[in-house]
């Protein structure tokens, strides 16, 4: 780092601490923001001399990089932006508090997948996949996957890819260094428009375009159940304690990284097993005296696959929708998910946007109860002493987790 | 009644496929005969009553005006007076031109007299109210959605405009919003727009050839409108939610 990057990366630290010092939240932001504004070169800085892996992708993004940091882990301290600040200033927030840290950990926003891959010159990066999300805010996810093709071009990072998104392959299949893993799609809608000639990607056992050479490469990752398979050989268990299959999809693709930059792959899946509870997902707690498990889901794609998962009990459930400014305005994709394998159970809508749920709810035949106020809305649902499955988008969770006792 | 959603994986974004549902859902909750069907793009049309079509992402909205440009039974069925529904790209897909990414012109199906411009203004990304006018069946009635479109929609002289803007920007041109003309029905409207607006469902019903229909409670619906337009007159809306992010 030169002069300027190391006051501006001081000064990181300083903010950040008078932030927390004053109550204003964990300032991970605001700090990130003050150096930037000193030097705008300082994430170049902070990434100088370090190992660093960038998580990018709609869905999976904060849990992954979770899984990853626990992988890094083996190797020696890391940093991370476990706060979910996955935007330049989170970045640089995140590696000025650990300045010794040789490896780090990045999630990173869609959005500035370009921009962070010049910035820390990652040796690894690991591409989830691409729905969309926030329409009327962020880019159509075609044209996010056309940037990313872009960014990605004539780097020499390792790219670990998910082979099941065309999306995400369109982007990924040209770089020197990609390495592919079955790691799932359990929402393809986004995906049927061809991003490479506007054909029709057909999906059958594996996917291809009905007009130009787009198909689903071989992926030398695979896993079948919790068993992971490499280039046709079994090299181990994923044993993890979060749940949901989309989340053993996450940890292949953080095993095949791992594998990649020479870790240790005994080590690493035993560092995956301790990963409890990230960011509050999956958060066992209790609210209004009533218990539940937190889980969140911020667009279709997300939402499929927690319905997924809440198939295999009966509890309540809560659903909590709100359209703020980190949700995005429009909640009209509500109408993307199938809510009707809701019906006959207990559900109850609330969030700041309950009478658009219910009005889906009601058109699936999912009879529901209506409340606005969350805390109330898990308390009714978990009346009978029942555990409750409280689902919120991105500030009904967060509005929600504020509750915990 | 068979109602067909046209392509909802090519015109199916911003929840539009909801339309289809909820006219479904309101034709089988009255006990009346419906089959109602969503078409993939590398399918194959069927005859329909009511064809619906939701928005859709440029290159998805090019490919799917060159399929139903070539489709016969999709144009056979509206030259025999078949009635068509269709939201932002969809509507756009009607018109004689519409725009795309690069700003570059396409052939519409030329259904509805009308043009699709590129806008220098910023991209309409917000709540839409509008006023019905001159609309026999909906007359007077006030809709809600929201909008998210960056081209604009000039009608020609005998075009009917689905309603005025009593908030948001439509068509953007002439303070109108969307279009009515032969059997074709044109709207910015996401939300999807039927969710909100019970009465346009059952009026496109009756268009489509439902004959009288009964009454359905509707109070979540109408309750969820009032909600939204109330917002979107009051001053919290003024700022054009999301209008910030232009492109
Ligand atoms: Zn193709």
């Amino acid at each position: 780092m030169n002069i300027r990057q190391r006051i501006a990366s001081t000064a990181v630290t300083v903010v950040n601490r008078a932030s927390r010092m004053a109550g204003r939240g964990s300032g991970t932001v605001v700090g990130g923001k003050v150096g930037l504004a000193i030097d705008a070169t300082l994430l170049s800085g902070l990434s100088e001399r370090r190992s660093t892996v960038l998580v990018s992708g709609t869905n999976g993004k904060t849990t992954t990089t979770a899984l990853l940091a626990a992988a890094l882990g083996t190797a020696g301290p890391v940093a991370s932006n476990d706060t979910g600040s996955n935007m330049p200033a989170g970045h640089v927030a995140a590696l000025a508090a650990r300045r010794d840290a040789a490896l780090a950990a990045l999630e990173v926003d869609e959005a500035y997948l370009g921009q962070s891959v010049e910035s820390t010159e990652p040796v690894g990066i690991i591409l989830l996949n691409l729905s969309r999300d926030q329409l009327d805010r962020l880019n159509e996810v075609r044209k996010l996957a056309e940037r990313w093709k872009i960014a990605l071009a004539d780097v020499s990072s390792v790219i670990v890819a998910n082979a099941e998104d065309p999306l995400v392959v369109y982007a990924a299949r040209g770089c020197a260094n990609t390495v592919f893993v079955e790691a799932g799609l359990v929402w393809n809608q986004d995906a049927v428009g061809c991003p490479n000639c506007g054909g029709h990607i057909v999906f059958a056992d594996t996917w291809s375009c009905d007009r130009c050479d787009l198909e689903q490469p071989p992926a030398r990752w695979r896993r079948v159940g919790s068993q992971i398979m490499a280039g046709g050989e079994i090299r181990g268990d994923l044993r993890l304690a979060i749940p949901g299959s989309f989340n053993l999809d996450n940890a292949l693709l953080v095993v095949a990284m791992a594998e990649m930059i020479g870790l240790d792959l005994e080590a690493v899946l035993e560092a995956l097993a301790r990963v409890g509870t990230v960011a509050g997902r999956f958060e066992r707690c209790q609210i209004a005296g009533t218990d539940a498990e937190l889980m969140l889901a911020k667009n279709p794609a997300g939402w499929a696959a927690l319905l997924d998962l809440v198939a295999e009990d009966s509890n309540p459930v809560v659903i909590g929708i709100n359209a703020r400014i980190a949700d995005g305005a429009d909640p009209s994709w509500l109408w993307d998910v199938d809510f009707s394998q809701l019906a006959n159970r207990r559900v109850i809508a609330t969030g700041d946007r309950w009478r658009d749920l219910s009005v889906r709810l009601d058109y699936a035949d999912v009879e529901h109860g209506c409340e606005p106020n969350v805390e109330r809305a898990i308390e009714s649902a978990g009346l009978q002493g029942q555990f409750v499955s409280a689902m919120g988008n991105y500030t009904a969770f967060g509005d929600m987790r504020k509750l915990i006792k | 009644m068979r109602i067909v959603t046209v392509y909802p994986d090519l015109l199916g974004t911003y929840g539009d496929a909801g339309n289809g549902i909820i006219l479904e859902r309101r034709m089988s909750r009255r006990g009346l005969d419906v089959e109602h069907v969503g078409v993939d793009s590398h399918g194959t049309l069927p005859r329909a009553d009511l064809y619906v079509l939701g928005g859709g992402e440029d290159g998805p909205q090019g490919l799917a005006a060159e399929r139903l440009g070539n489709d016969a039974t999709f144009q056979l069925a509206v030259a025999e007076g078949a009635l068509v529904f269709a939201v932002c790209a969809g509507y756009q897909i009607l018109t004689r031109s519409f725009v795309v990414m690069d700003g570059t012109s396409r052939p519409g199906l030329g259904l509805i007299p009308a043009e699709t411009i590129r806008s220098e203004a910023a991209r309409a990304v917000g709540e839409l109210v509008v006023s019905v006018e001159g609309i026999a069946g909906i007359e007077g009635v006030v809709l809600s959605g929201f909008e998210n479109h960056g081209s604009r929609t000039q009608l020609d002289a005998n075009v009917t405009a689905l309603g005025k803007v009593m908030a948001g920007i439509g068509n953007g041109t002439e303070g109108c919003e969307g279009a009515v003309y032969e059997r074709c029905i044109g709207t910015y409207l996401h939300g999807p727009a039927l969710a909100r607006n019970p009465e346009l469902a059952d009026w496109l019903l009756v268009q489509a050839g439902a004959g009288s229909l009964a009454p359905l409670d509707d109070s979540r619906s109408l309750d969820l409108r009032e909600e939204r337009i109330t917002w979107a007159l009051s001053g919290k809306a003024n700022g054009r939610e999301g209008s910030a992010h232009s492109r």
